[in-house]
């Protein structure tokens, strides 16, 4: 066999395969926490796969679970991929449910093909906002977007909890002894659309879906997008060569909050209630997917199409959970930590992958012609490694 | 009670420290060239263990060695991950966040029968100093102090002392920077960051011993609601250097200790609003007059040796 099928070969199933055995190997870890919890691991992730993916049902509940995902998660890609680091989703979240909810209970009688698209776009426009401050402090007075953005956060959260509990507060709650931060229902002319009878499953999974390609089009098929990466590799070399760093810093944080923003809109129109609620803590309402989808793009490679794909995997962990606790009796929470072990695993490939690529290119190594491409074995850095185009 | 009083600075005191040792811990990582965001799930783990170890033994100060010997251990998970394995250092982080929040909260029902709270345990007392706490005034604080306390104040001058003042200080530094010149002078960039992650590792679980063990005495699912994240923001916000840290952190805890004197007193201000004032202060003062934070230049870049 030639030489260079060969180490081509080797690449392909070591990047393919290392991966896989992190997954499995995650898994495997998983099972022994499992039984340490007294529970049968076979029947704990049974239980995890049939209700995560199943049925048409396990289905639409993972689905659902990864809209927000989907969407912080491909804001996150275009803020990373421009060197800006966003911790602000769950804020960008709260601001874009926030806007879109004081739309529909100002305007509630306009008729849904008006309204509906008219609180998306408030969600929107308040995550660009929460986004934007961040950036343009960033651009412009040097203020770093890590610190910004997680103050921020707070101070979003805080601003909902006295909204929720104060002018927003569902008024025929007051006479109630329950006082849980809570909006009235909200018009039902801005309802997300229910797509398959005898689901949950809303039209957020086709906003999720259109923004994961509209993003890919935009980072890869268009001269803001190479912009925006350019600043992202050597912010240096792009101002030499002429584009405007700056403003490009605060469009990435400015579209990553209103990507986040929109799926903020997206939490309050598409939940059970079609209210906005929270229940007081940090999390509350977003339920974390403003960290989660940080973790679903880093995950996905920072690709948009990948991070659907991630987000799901996620989302699928997440309902699925839910089900290992009822069945074999464990906490929930277990879940969370079996998330975090798949991102150990899956980081630790990279050495796997590395090695494994290195024992590709030993003949290589050994051929007294130089081979063509430099030996990438040993010094690939992780930081060049995410995703392709 | 009274908003302002003796007491309003024992309870900033006491809402500082944690944010002042996970602080730390982010300085030091990140001093050497490792991005530390996984403090938060440092802070939970060591929290959580001090708990159960004191739990399990009676002896709060076998609490104490326990969780920070287990942010020793994630220390060293995140090392492993982020500068052997060379992968990314917030990946990494939040692969150990995850961790925590997941592990301690599934670990809470199986140990103690009940879900979301422990049951309390024995704390770690305040040290009584003859003589201190029977001054007049400023002895009420004293009496209230533990050795923890007196460790974080310790800290800082020690802290400032090893970074600019000792060659390992300054190795440290040389390593976040310009890890190749630091090579080029036999410096092991390598070793050094991995001591800098465990030492980081040491000091954000004990700021979460220091909130289970000696504020409140129990462990709660989540107890330290994003304070790891907070210290980070404290350290960021002191630019990265002992001193303006320690101001940083005191800043954030007293304007936490006036928010919950406010409501305890029931002072009529929208409580939620005020949480988030200490906050937008400190981004204006970052805007305005405090300057550009710079990070260390080689921050979050792998090293590979060549």
């Amino acid at each position: 066999m030639d030489r260079r099928w060969r180490n081509a070969a080797g690449r392909i199933v070591a990047s393919s395969l290392a991966p896989l055995i992190a997954v499995v190997g995650a898994l495997l870890v998983g099972a022994v926490l499992l039984l340490a919890f007294g529970a049968d691991p076979v029947e704990g992730y049974r239980a995890l796969f049939v209700s995560a993916f199943g049925s048409e049902q396990a289905l639409a509940s993972t689905a659902i679970k990864a809209v927000p995902l989907v969407l912080v998660g491909v804001g996150i890609t275009i803020a990373f991929r421009a060197n800006v680091i966003n911790i602000g989703g769950e804020g960008q979240l709260v601001a874009g449910g926030l806007l879109a909810t004081v739309m529909a209970l100002a305007l509630p009688d306009l008729p849904a093909p008006v309204l509906l698209p008219l609180v998306l776009l408030a969600g929107a426009v308040g995550g660009a906002i929460w986004g934007g401050i961040p950036g343009a402090l960033k651009a412009y007075l040097g203020v770093n977007e890590i610190l910004s953005t997680i103050m921020l956060n707070i101070v979003a959260v805080q601003v909902m909890n006295f909204l929720l509990r104060g002018p927003l507060l569902d008024t025929s709650q007051i006479s109630g002894l329950s006082r849980v931060p809570q909006t009235e229902r909200l018009s039902p002319n801005a309802d997300l659309p229910i797509l398959i009878e005898g689901t949950r499953l809303h039209a957020g999974i086709i906003v999720a879906l259109l923004a994961a390609v509209v993003v890919w089009v935009l980072l890869w098929r268009t001269t803001a997008g190479f912009r925006l990466r350019a600043v992202g590799l050597s912010p240096d070399a792009a101002a030499y060569a002429g584009m405007p760093v700056k403003r490009t810093v605060m469009l990435a944080l400015a579209l990553a909050g209103a990507l986040a923003g929109l799926g903020g809109a997206v939490l309050v129109f598409g939940s059970v209630s079609h209210r906005m609620v929270t229940d007081g803590t940090t999390t509350g309402f977003t339920g974390a997917a403003g960290f989660n989808g940080i973790v679903a793009a880093l995950f996905g490679g920072l690709h948009p199409l990948w991070t659907v794909l991630s987000s799901f995997v996620f989302g699928g962990l997440l309902v699925g959970g839910i089900a290992v606790q009822r069945v074999v009796q464990v906490p929930s929470s277990l879940i969370v930590a079996l998330n975090g072990l798949v991102v150990v695993f899956v980081v630790s490939s990279e050495l796997l992958r590395r090695r494994m690529r290195a024992r590709a290119l030993v003949p290589a190594l050994r051929d007294p012609r130089p081979p063509r491409a430099p030996p990438a074995g040993g010094g690939r850095r992780p930081g060049t490694d995410r995703g392709s185009g | 009670m009274r908003v302002f009083s003796i007491g309003l600075v024992i309870s900033g005191i006491h809402l500082s420290m944690p944010l002042l040792f996970a602080a730390y811990g982010g300085l030091v990582s990140e001093r050497s060239g490792v991005i530390n965001i996984a403090l938060e799930g440092m802070m939970l783990f060591g929290a959580f263990l001090g708990v159960a170890v004191t739990f399990w033994t009676g002896s709060p100060w076998l609490g104490l060695a326990a969780g920070v010997g287990l942010g020793i251990l994630l220390g060293a998970l995140h090392g492993l991950l982020s500068i052997t394995v060379r992968a990314d250092q917030i990946v990494s982080a939040t692969a150990i966040n995850l961790l925590a929040l997941g592990v301690t909260a599934a670990l809470i029902p199986t140990i103690w029968g009940q879900p979301g709270v422990s049951p309390t345990v024995a704390r770690i007392p305040p040290v009584v100093l003859p003589g201190l706490s029977d001054l007049p005034l400023v002895g009420e604080i004293f009496a209230e102090l533990s050795i923890l306390d007196y460790v974080g104040f310790l800290m800082v001058p020690v802290a400032f002392y090893v970074l600019y003042r000792t060659p390992l200080g300054l190795r440290l530094r040389a390593c976040g920077e310009v890890p190749e010149a630091a090579a080029s002078t036999g410096v092991d960039v390598i070793r050094t960051r991995y001591l800098a992650v465990l030492t980081s590792g040491a000091l954000a679980a004990l700021g979460g011993v220091y909130l289970s063990l000696v504020q409140v005495g129990l462990f709660q699912r989540g107890m330290t609601q994003g304070r790891g994240f907070i210290a980070l923001a404290a350290m960021i916000f002191g630019k990265w250097r002992p001193l303006p840290i320690l101001a940083a952190s005191l800043l954030l805890g007293f304007a936490d200790a006036f928010q919950f004197r406010a409501q305890a007193v029931g002072l009529p201000l929208p409580h939620d609003l005020l949480l988030a004032l200490p906050y937008l202060v400190a981004l204006v003062a970052l805007a305005t007059f405090i300057g550009r934070a710079t990070a260390p230049g080689a921050i979050g870049k792998p090293y590979v040796k060549d």
